[in-house]
């Protein structure tokens, strides 16, 4: 797999994790903005975004100047692999039906309840409950995204681009939901986290592998059997191994009512 | 100190996620992965095959000895 292949796996991976993100943080958003008004909800994720912004530029250039190539790979393939394996544990969970799905009509329901409910305190001009939870509400949904675009955007040595693909997903989630004035309840949001998963866990295991030879006597990164194609085979072993997951454990969770019902 | 271990919790949080039990597996896979390394007593392909295996291996268990919230 050459240049092109990690660009697409770059472009992919990092819109459809900003997309799934973006959802969860519109959900927030829109329930603040309907049931407290949208000036001070709006200049709370704005301010998130640019906080966003900052933590990007200030992470990708420490990273990039201070670190050697092979660790770095180490650093990046390890944060990739904690990330995607996070989702995947989800996904393979909800997937079997052991999680529950996430529900975005539920929580705008339980936001706009909250939302309602509590008490008015002006600071600075804003209604400060508003502000302080579409900051939270967009800043923390944003972080994860910010970690994948700085990694992978790093050893495509291509932050732009990433950033920009992870910006276009907001927009068009951020645009069909202000259009909709509804949460996108019907986005696929698990067989996205399943997908963004797979190919983290793919990505951040190749990388994390090549940086392990950081510890090797030249300090330089190992070399998988096979070069760059191995990223597809990781990639393969990854659905493989998801999807027997999926199977076993549904099985395994339908098995007591079936013995029950013998 | 407050803030200090609201920091550290939200980190903690991040990194962990619900179930903690998969990153500290991948820690271990990539520390034998370093071990097999620094040593130079296997071959690439070799330390690459059994740091995967590893990592797999650490998700297996974390979904099959499900500890975590659902």
């Amino acid at each position: 797999m050459g240049i092109d292949g990690s660009v697409l796996g770059l472009l992919t991976a990092t819109f459809l994790a900003s997309a799934v993100e973006m959802v969860e943080a519109l959900t927030i958003v829109l329930a603040l903005g309907i049931s407290r008004g949208w000036r001070s909800t709006l200049v709370g994720a704005g301010a998130a975004l640019v906080a966003l912004a900052a933590v990007t530029a200030v992470v990708g250039v420490a990273l990039v100047d201070s670190v050697p190539e092979s660790l770095l790979q180490l650093i990046i393939g390890s944060l990739l692999l904690v990330f995607g394996l996070q989702w995947l544990r989800k996904a393979i969970l909800r997937s079997a039906g052991l999680k529950d799905l996430h529900d975005e009509d539920e929580i705008f329901r339980s936001e706009s309840e909250a939302a309602r409910a509590a008490g008015t305190q002006r600071r600075a001009g804003l209604d400060w409950f508003a502000f302080v939870v579409s900051f939270k509400g967009v800043f923390l949904e944003g972080l994860e995204v910010v970690f994948i675009v700085v990694t992978f955007g790093l050893n495509a040595r291509s932050v732009g681009l990433a950033a920009a693909a992870a910006a276009a997903a907001a927009v068009v989630v951020l645009v069909t939901g202000v259009l909709a004035r509804r949460p996108l309840s019907r986005v696929p949001e698990n067989t996205l986290k399943f997908a963004v998963g797979l190919l983290l866990a793919s990505f951040g295991t190749f990388w994390a592998v090549e940086g392990l030879g950081t510890f090797s006597d030249a300090g330089e990164s190992l070399e998988w059997p096979g070069g760059d194609l191995a990223l597809l085979g990781l990639l393969a072993l990854w659905i493989v191994a998801s999807r027997a997951a999926v199977l076993t454990l549904r099985a395994g969770a339908t098995q007591p009512e079936t013995q029950r019902s013998g | 100190m407050r803030y200090l271990a609201t920091f550290g919790r939200f980190w903690w949080d991040f990194i962990a996620g619900d179930d903690w039990r998969v990153a500290a597996g991948v820690l271990v896979a990539l520390a034998v992965g370093a071990l097999l390394t620094a040593t130079s007593i296997a071959s690439d392909a070799v330390v690459a095959m059994v740091a995967t295996a590893g990592i797999v291996g650490a998700v297996a268990v974390a979904l099959f000895t499900r500890a975590g919230p659902r």
